[in-house]
């Protein structure tokens, strides 16, 4: 891929984030922390790359090191964000109501 | 070495990735779709993990020896190292069982610490990938060997890759410092109030400038000395860059370090021409902006004034911003605040950072519910920058049950508090400060103000009247006619008027 498809990538992507988190309801602005941490995490790609490469020694112990930190933040990022999204209820409408 | 994204399948599996982290983010507008959000969120992130995994077997050079149709041979052949597959696979699984248990255990009010950890662990695995692709750049396909005259054969990294590569460790360390001055400072390990060094602008720009040098620099000669300087330098300055923001600001710094851990992942996306990352990056890296940008005007405030530090400095029980005279107002117990309350058609709950130190939330719902069999309509009014990160008093809330449709933002609620009888303020000041509407020489001036002083009466619960507000202003509302105040512990005030309301 050249540099400027991927540039075009990265700049549309820059717009889609603008409109999609403007669109994100105030009242979940720290699940939407919790979440964008957790995807960030998706540089485990990158550590993942260098712990399985052969020819340096260093690169592969510092991947493998990356993977774990990437890790605890995919699968907490994850959890986290779950457990709050789980807690958001709406009012109980009045059916719901024991008399 | 091609890089492998660049194999057609394995680019459309990163991009399908990129497409569900979309769908994530897209989940959130409302709470019903939130939750298939996350879910997207995760297949996308097991997309690209596996893609990955199938793609990066790690292999390991076997000499075979054998006869064949009467011939000997010997051959190196690739052979999958299968005790690196295991260490790749433990790494994930001790990150796992270290995350799940984390995000299991927290305590909700300690979410706003808990994202900046998370935030600084982001940072540390960008910079931890940018040196290991700087150590061994022809694994990542992002160098070619060349064979000078005189010398040793070298891995000469290509041109745009030194810059992306460079860019993302100095963000990456940036994040990473920064976050954990911010994780400290929520954590309550470090005081909240701002550390200033002086003439600290000076060294900021002068580190600031020496990282850009260096950096030009090992685009020029790929001369490692370079690259460690600009690591170091970038640890630095995020340290350097947190230590004046004081902790009221820290929705502002929380939000912007978000920002940091997206742009630091798109540029290693861009070393690696990883679609995933790069989409990632930039929606996380505006998501982050727009937050800091949401939070700054919830203050009315520059960015730039945040991010040059020491608001609320003088913050404080002797600093000079607590002077002032001694002017009547009036107490309340709990019982006056049950009476007042039951016999209320609207009242209107603000609760502010106090809340969440105080954990009052549950309590606070409890005495909602009571209201309620009262015949009292109760709502929640919510200030952007109630609390330590945007959301926190929502996700308090949520936690204690409140339904998310008697919860309001601000604009959405500020013109009912003059047909409101109660406006209950529980650890809420300058959020509800008149001055910002009329005070000009306030430092909160024009920052929008949730207009409590407007309904008939007003609660306030506060320790004492010692205090002040973050801002160091005295605040309009302790001395009206139609102000309670409820001086207590938040928690144990409205216990207390739990039991008067029964």
């Amino acid at each position: 891929m050249s540099f400027i498809a991927i540039l075009s990538i990265f700049v549309l992507a820059c717009f889609v984030g603008y409109f999609v988190v403007w669109s994100v309801t105030p009242a979940l602005h720290t699940p939407l922390m919790a979440v964008t941490n957790a995807i960030s995490s998706v540089i485990i790609v990158g550590a993942l790359i260098a712990a399985a490469a052969s020819g340096s020694a260093s690169s592969k112990w510092l991947g493998l090191l990356g993977v774990v930190l990437a890790s605890i933040n995919i699968f907490g990022g994850f959890a986290v964000t779950q457990r709050m999204l789980a807690m958001y209820k709406k009012k109980e409408r009045p059916a719901a109501v024991k008399h | 070495m091609e890089h492998v994204a660049d194999n057609p399948w394995v680019a459309l599996a990163y991009l399908i990735s990129g497409v569900c982290f979309i769908l994530a983010l897209r989940g959130l507008s409302s709470p019903e779709s939130s939750r298939r959000g996350n879910r997207y969120g995760m297949i996308g992130m097991a997309i690209a993990v596996i893609t990955t995994l199938a793609t990066h077997v790690p292999t390991m050079p076997v000499l075979a020896v054998g006869e064949v149709a009467g011939y000997d041979y010997a051959a190196l052949l690739q052979r999958v190292d299968s005790l690196a597959v295991f260490e790749i696979l433990a790494a994930l699984a001790i990150g796992a069982v270290i995350g799940v248990v984390t995000a299991r255990r927290i305590a909700m009010t300690a979410m706003p610490q808990l994202v900046a950890a998370f935030h600084s662990l982001v940072g540390m695995a960008a910079v931890l990938v940018a040196i290991a692709a700087f150590l061994n750049p022809v694994a990542f396909g992002i160098a070619d060997i060349v064979t000078p005259l005189i010398g040793q054969p070298f891995a000469a990294i290509h041109g745009v890759s030194r810059i992306e590569m460079i860019l993302g460790v100095a963000i990456g360390a940036i994040t990473f410092s920064g976050s954990v001055i911010a994780f400290l400072k929520l954590n309550g390990n470090m005081g909240g109030a701002p550390i200033m060094l002086p003439m600290r602008h000076a060294i900021n720009l002068g580190v600031a400038l020496m990282i850009v040098w260096f950096s030009f620099s090992f685009w020029l000669t790929q001369s490692p000395i370079d690259f460690w300087i600009v690591v170091g330098l970038s640890f630095a300055i995020g340290f350097l860059l947190i230590i004046p923001i004081g902790g009221a600001d820290m929705p502002v710094v929380v939000s912007m370090l978000n920002s940091y851990s997206g742009w630091a992942a798109a540029a290693m996306g861009f070393t690696l021409h990883n679609t995933a990352m790069i989409i990632t990056g930039a929606l996380v890296g505006s998501s982050g902006a727009i937050l800091s940008y949401i939070m700054c005007r919830a203050m009315n405030r520059s960015f730039i004034s945040v991010i040059a530090g020491g608001f609320g400095a003088e913050a404080g029980p002797s600093g000079e911003g607590a002077a002032k005279i001694d002017r009547p107002w009036k107490r309340g117990s709990a019982e006056d605040a049950a009476f007042l309350m039951s016999q209320a058609e609207q009242v209107i709950i603000v609760p502010g950072y106090g809340m969440a130190v105080a954990q009052a939330q549950h309590a606070l719902r409890e005495m909602g519910d009571k209201l309620k069999e009262y015949g009292v309509r109760v709502k929640y009014a919510i200030h952007p920058v109630a609390g330590r990160m945007p959301g926190h008093m929502n996700v308090l809330l949520a936690e204690a049950n409140v339904p998310y449709d008697e919860v309001f933002e601000l604009e959405d609620i500020n013109s009912e508090f003059s047909q409101t009888d109660v406006a209950f303020v529980i650890g809420a000041n300058d959020v509800t400060n008149p001055a910002a509407k009329t005070d000009k020489t306030s430092p909160i001036y024009g920052m929008p103000v949730l207009d409590v002083e407007k309904a008939k009466t007003v609660l306030f619960i506060k320790r004492s009247m010692g205090g002040v507000g973050y801002a160091g202003v005295d605040n309009e509302v302790f001395y009206r006619d139609n102000t309670m105040m409820l001086l207590a512990d938040a928690k144990k005030m409205v216990e207390e008027i739990v039991k008067s309301l029964d």
